[in-house]
């Protein structure tokens, strides 16, 4: 039987510590060594939430979060066995440092040793930017960068992969190339990977677990159990139509609040999801 | 007639340069602009440009203060500066306000405590006239001393942190989750960035510090492709801004702070010039290979 990776134990969080304003419920999942596990909701479920407690960058949640054994909160060492890829963000075209110098950052010890080097080299050659290893990361196109990011997760050898959206606003055959490399360090490196996304066709074919959250865990499972289930995805499709109108119905009361300096409405829709 | 003015004043250089000043000058020069042009360097990556100059405003403070209390000023430019921007990165990490009015409270505060103690002690005087503007002629034995001292340990520190700036620098969430300790990182960056403020305020002066700090650098980013070779650059570009400032100042009797961020700034236009010519000679020569495959 596989061993637990990750064991994310009644996880619940709120940003000004009020119970009605959870951002995560009860959230409990395990990941196993060797699963893809593909985290799908809404903009606003909580997924980069979840994340930001894995990472130990949020640390006042409830519940417990343990990698590889280790309690996250106690024991942030074993973060080196983890690479994480954030959502893409727009990285300055002069910020000077090259996709050599990039991936180097990933490795935690002494860089200029000819071990690490080829380590950067072959880390570079998975993510196939060879050509590209002495250009600035700010020239290379969105999804270029992004695999210079994933390059640098791997330079360390991680034992688990965490992927933030990473494919948001890049176009449809950077996104396929993505999606191969990701298949590839899941079936080949056996990297275990937490993949936010909602993308639900790439996650219906590459995840063999779905986790399904909004706010609170909607579905854990197979993730046939979840996509060959009629009912679950209908209500998936509504919540997410709803969360969609509560983004939209909370900016609208927002700025009818602020045209009527009323500070008394602009909390009063609280959702409270499937 | 134009060869022989080149002349005398080639050997006029060479003349100065055996005064013991000039030669006090151009050490503490050489090593501030190292020292400004490395951490400048991180600073504009950080987007904290505008920290220099709240820096030197506080280090205004500082000086006055050691002006007032007859105490020797760069001494009590360091304690003002270093407490005022860990206080200032505190404040800031606890109240998340943003870096531009930390930037603004800084400053303000800076030049307040500077003119209260000006107007209480009767006025500017030259000496601290030439803190503000900077000053070849002023740069003592003492004054050498510590500049060498402070950038060499500037110099070495960054040495041992260099990587985890970069890091940081480039993203600081995810220099976190690699287990960088960042915010102390930040502690340490915002005491060294003061004291390569104060350090350099002798020579180029409280008010246009931070130009040295930022110019060499933008410069060298257009052309460097590394951060190790934009670096060399900035630094280069920095030596050549603050050897030639100070040589020119002295022939021609102009402010050396002023002149050194000119030449620095001749150089900044000098490189946008040349990489928009660099930029359409490529257009065109591409537009002519495409030409010729049609």
């Amino acid at each position: 039987m596989a061993s637990a990776v990750t064991v994310v134990n009644d996880v619940a969080y709120s940003y000004n510590n009020t119970p009605s304003s959870l951002v995560l419920d009860s959230i409990s999942f395990t990941v196993n060594e060797g699963d893809l596990l593909g985290i799908i909701g809404p903009n606003g479920a909580g997924k980069s939430t979840l994340f930001k407690c894995m990472l130990g960058l949020i640390e006042d949640y409830m519940g417990q979060i343990t990698i590889f054994d280790h309690n996250i909160r106690k024991n942030k060492n074993v973060l080196q066995k983890v690479g994480y890829i954030p959502q893409i963000r727009s990285i300055e075209q002069n910020f000077p440092a090259t996709v050599q110098e990039i991936v180097s950052l990933g490795i935690t010890g002494k860089k200029t040793s000819t071990r690490n080097k080829d380590k950067i080299i072959s880390a570079i050659e998975i993510v196939d930017l060879s050509e590209h290893k002495n250009e600035r990361i700010g020239e290379l196109s969105g999804g270029q960068q992004q695999r210079v990011l994933i390059a640098k997760s791997l330079v360390n050898d991680p034992k688990l992969l965490i992927l933030d959206e990473p494919t948001t606003s890049i176009d449809q055959v950077t996104q396929d190339k993505f999606y191969s490399l990701i298949k590839k360090l899941n079936l080949e490196k056996k990297i275990s990977i937490i993949w936010a996304s909602h993308d639900l066709d790439a996650v219906h074919k590459l995840a063999n677990k779905v986790a399904c959250i909004n706010r609170k865990m909607f579905f854990h499972g197979d993730t046939c159990g979840f996509f060959e289930n009629e009912e679950l995805l209908k209500m998936y499709s509504e919540s997410t139509m709803q969360a969609h109108m509560r983004v939209h119905f909370n900016k609208k009361n927002n700025v009818k609040n602020n045209n009527s300096n009323d500070s008394n409405g602009s909390e009063g829709s609280t959702y409270h999801g499937i | 007639m134009i060869a022989m003015v080149a002349k005398g004043r080639l050997i006029m250089v060479f003349e100065i340069l055996q005064y013991g000043f000039i030669q006090r000058a151009l050490v503490s020069g050489i090593a501030v602009a190292i020292s400004c042009s490395v951490v400048g360097l991180f600073l504009v990556l950080r987007r904290q440009s505008l920290f220099a100059d709240a820096l030197s405003h506080m280090a205004f403070g500082g000086i006055a203060i050691g002006l007032f209390a007859n105490l020797y000023p760069i001494w009590t430019a360091f304690i003002v500066s270093i407490f005022a921007a860990l206080g200032i990165t505190k404040l800031r990490e606890s109240t998340k306000i943003p870096p531009d009015s930390a930037v603004a409270v800084l400053l303000s505060a800076g030049l307040a405590v500077g003119v209260i103690l000006i107007g209480l002690s009767g006025g500017f005087t030259l000496d601290l006239y030439s803190f503000l503007f900077g000053s070849i002629l002023l740069v003592s034995m003492q004054d050498q001393e510590i500049i060498l001292v402070a950038s060499a340990l500037i110099l070495s520190i960054l040495y041992f942190i260099y990587q985890e700036l970069v890091y940081i620098a480039f993203d600081e969430e995810q220099a976190q989750v690699s287990g960088i300790n960042v915010s102390r990182l930040n502690y340490i960056f915002i005491v060294l960035a003061s004291i390569v403020v104060i350090t350099s305020i002798r020579l180029v002066g409280v008010l246009l510090i931070s130009s040295l700090i930022v110019i060499p650098n933008i410069t060298a980013m257009m052309f460097g492709k590394g951060f190790k070779k934009t670096a060399m650059i900035s630094v280069s570009i920095g030596i050549l801004s603050v050897l030639t400032g100070i040589v020119i100042s002295y022939v021609m009797n102009l402010a050396p702070g002023g002149t050194i961020v000119l030449v620095s700034v001749t150089v900044f236009l000098a490189a946008i010039i040349m990489k928009d010519l660099n930029k359409r000679t490529m257009t065109v020569s591409k537009q002519r290979k495409i030409r010729s495959l049609q």
